[in-house]
């Protein structure tokens, strides 16, 4: 499935690791405090990340 | 998709003060998530506080809200409610908060059944001023002043509300935030006091000292334990131990609210 993209926002991002954790599919990754998402093609738009993240920081818009 | 929180929270406040990984975040997100679907007016909707890290809350939230003394968001969100009872009123606080130093206010605004949500977060510590233990750390937990191990017996949030009379009382933790936009919608729509115990993890001061070697150690915790209620009914006493049960814990609709009971006084007062 495709047409997610995510978008971080750096500012808000502490670097908990929650969202790389409990994303089922592996789309994202730690560069070391900060996350990143090097396969947004992977995502298939469950939300976990959006609704985990504490920090108001990443977000899964439809493409 | 995408959902907006932005317009909900006050220009510029964001990045939190909370630390990397502490759920009050997912719950601030439930809890505006909620106030969307019921649809109600930042005007008309009072969030009230009292100290501590998750009574930070109403200061990023749009609405009225109110940062009050140690523990007495409830007798401070009482006076709000009797004042206006038109108004919303959603209550915010901590497990210390809310149960040790406003232990009072909190069982008595139960008693009375005054219509508002109180939403408890529950990270089984005082995290703000330092790692004490508080009324709801686990037996054998450490804390900051509790190096050798919590002696004490914990302090069962949702069942103290039960038995000092409120009529919706609710638990759910910070792993499941769906859950927490439903429980916080189903406690808005009560006529009468909503407790909504939201199980919560902070790694600062209670994950680190207690085995916890991460923020997802401690939320993998509270999703690995939390069962639901109705599943709960088909296990054994010996299978719940150590588990805390999640969803709608009771549910009364028969009891009288206390703003229109107090209206009849009103009413027989002026009618003499």
């Amino acid at each position: 499935m495709s047409g997610a993209r995510l978008e971080i926002i750096e500012r808000n991002c502490k670097g908990c690791s929650i969202c790389v954790e409990f994303c089922p599919k592996n789309v994202l990754e730690m560069d070391v405090f900060l996350v990143t998402a090097p396969r947004p093609e992977d995502c298939i738009k469950c939300m976990q990340c959006e609704l985990l993240c504490p920090d108001f920081a990443i977000k899964v818009h439809d493409e | 998709m995408a959902y907006d929180y932005e317009k909900s929270i006050r220009p510029g406040k964001l990045p939190h003060i909370w630390c990397p990984g502490c759920g009050h975040g997912i719950v601030m997100k439930g809890l505006i998530r909620a106030m969307d679907t019921c649809g109600l007016d930042r005007k008309n909707t009072a969030i009230v506080s009292g100290i501590g890290c998750a009574s930070r809350l109403p200061g990023y939230l749009d609405a009225c809200t109110l940062h009050t003394a140690h523990g007495r968001a409830a007798a401070f969100a009482t006076g709000v409610k009797m004042a206006k009872p038109e108004m919303t009123v959603i209550c915010c606080g901590g497990d210390g908060d809310g149960t040790a130093i406003g232990g009072n206010h909190f069982i008595h605004a139960c008693r009375r059944n005054i219509d508002m949500t109180y939403v408890l977060m529950n990270n089984f510590i005082y995290g703000m001023t330092g790692g004490q233990f508080s009324p709801c750390t686990p037996t054998g937990a450490k804390a900051s002043t509790t190096p050798y191990g919590n002696p004490d017996p914990i302090f069962d949030i949702s069942k103290l509300a039960i038995g000092a009379g409120a009529t919706f009382v609710a638990r759910t933790t910070a792993a499941h935030p769906r859950e927490i936009d439903k429980l916080i919608v189903q406690g808005i729509q009560h006529k009468g006091m909503s407790i909504i115990e939201v199980l919560d993890d902070c790694p600062t001061t209670y994950g680190r000292r207690n085995k916890f070697r991460s923020v997802v150690d401690m939320m993998k915790h509270l999703k690995a334990n939390a069962v639901p209620i109705k599943a709960a009914a088909k296990m054994t006493a010996e299978q719940l131990q150590g588990k805390f049960l999640t969803g709608v814990l009771f549910h009364d609709t028969e009891k009288p609210e206390y703003c229109a009971q107090y209206a009849e006084v009103i009413k027989k007062a002026q009618g003499a």
